[in-house]
């Protein structure tokens, strides 16, 4: 337990760590948010993985139907967005980093970015549904699937993907309002070294959003290979 | 134990961006080559380095407490017991004969 030596007289007081009286130190507190955090996280986890799990079976399942659809998914809008998403998270980590060091300036700069970019993300994500509806790949209301004996089979993968890049982007749009909070708070110099949890709290669910796309885009986009 | 504030390297961050960018090209690449059941295998131990880079250095697990990865750990194990019972139990279903309600055998006409 190496604590950091701060000259007397010089010690951040509780308002400034918004040390709460349950806690005996801010750095305690800090462990107690994280593990907190990363609690709801696991029902996140477990909550995007009864969706996979459903994947995981009816690709079993249906295996040729699975992989047929992947002619129907825009590879290079899929690719992009996973880019996009993982320059924001790196945006993201700069800017709990700007945060601990105490740059208000840096850390509005990466929460904007950091907005941008999931902006973008939900943008192409849009175009990408919009051509999904075009394309009559909607199951449940609009769904002709061209090659005819995958149509009830392929659907279900149709379903999987909007129920679970739906889901996605739901969490995105929450992402965004948190952010926005943070940019607030930060104009308001609520953050500096002695006090940034919250910005390291949603930085940490930002950063879960992005891991499930990692696995979204090879297990929706990527199943059969192409020529 | 309590951990201090660990503040990242931005040499550190740039790198686990770029290598994470570098496996989004290779995942895709290789989806484009016929390798059989090894594609979906290929596909998923890329995806889990992407994210074990992610929840490493930038969701900073290396700088937390035992308790906090245990806690991620066990997300997982809980994670593979969820996939693994429903899987099972789908791979099952069948192995042993069950009436239904359309099977006209006296058995299941006994039973009603």
């Amino acid at each position: 337990m190496a604590e950091t030596v701060i000259p007397v007289g010089q010690e951040p007081t509780a308002e400034e760590t918004h040390l709460r009286h349950h806690f005996a130190t801010p750095a305690q507190q800090m462990d107690a948010a994280t593990l907190g955090m990363w609690t709801f996280l696991i029902t996140e986890v477990l909550f995007f993985g009864g969706m996979f799990a459903a994947y995981a079976i009816y690709r079993g399942m249906y295996m040729d139907a699975f992989a047929s659809t992947s002619e129907f998914m825009n590879v290079v809008l899929g690719g992009t967005n996973t880019a996009v998403l993982i320059c924001s998270s790196l945006t993201m980590a700069l800017g709990v980093r700007a945060a601990q060091l105490s740059n208000r300036k840096q850390l509005q700069l990466f929460l904007v970015l950091t907005m941008i970019f999931g902006t973008i993300f939900l943008v192409i994500k849009g175009f990408e549904y919009h051509a999904k509806w075009v394309e009559h790949l909607v199951p449940g209301f609009n769904f002709h699937y061209p090659i005819p004996q995958f149509e009830r089979h392929a659907q279900i993968l149709f379903f999987l993907y909007f129920c679970m890049t739906g889901m996605h982007a739901l969490h995105m749009i929450v992402g965004l309002g948190l952010l926005s909070y943070l940019l607030i708070q930060a104009t308001r110099k609520v953050f500096s070294a002695t006090y940034y949890a919250p910005v390291e709290m949603i930085g940490l669910y930002w950063h879960f959003v992005d891991i499930v796309w990692i696995f979204l885009f090879p297990l929706l986009y990527l199943i059969g290979h192409r020529k | 134990m309590t951990s201090h504030a660990h503040i990242p390297n931005v040499r550190t961050l740039v790198i686990v961006w770029l290598a994470l960018l570098c496996l989004t090209a290779l995942t895709t690449t290789v989806s484009y080559l016929e390798l059989g059941w090894l594609n979906i295998v290929v596909a998923l131990a890329i995806a889990v380095l992407k994210a074990s880079m992610v929840v490493w250095i930038f969701m900073a697990v290396r700088y937390t407490t035992s308790l906090t990865k245990l806690f991620v750990v066990a997300g997982l194990v809980w994670l593979g017991i969820m996939i693994l019972l429903t899987a099972s139990d789908y791979t099952s279903r069948d192995w042993t004969y069950q009436p239904q309600p359309w099977s006209h055998n006296a058995a299941a006409g006994a039973s009603r």
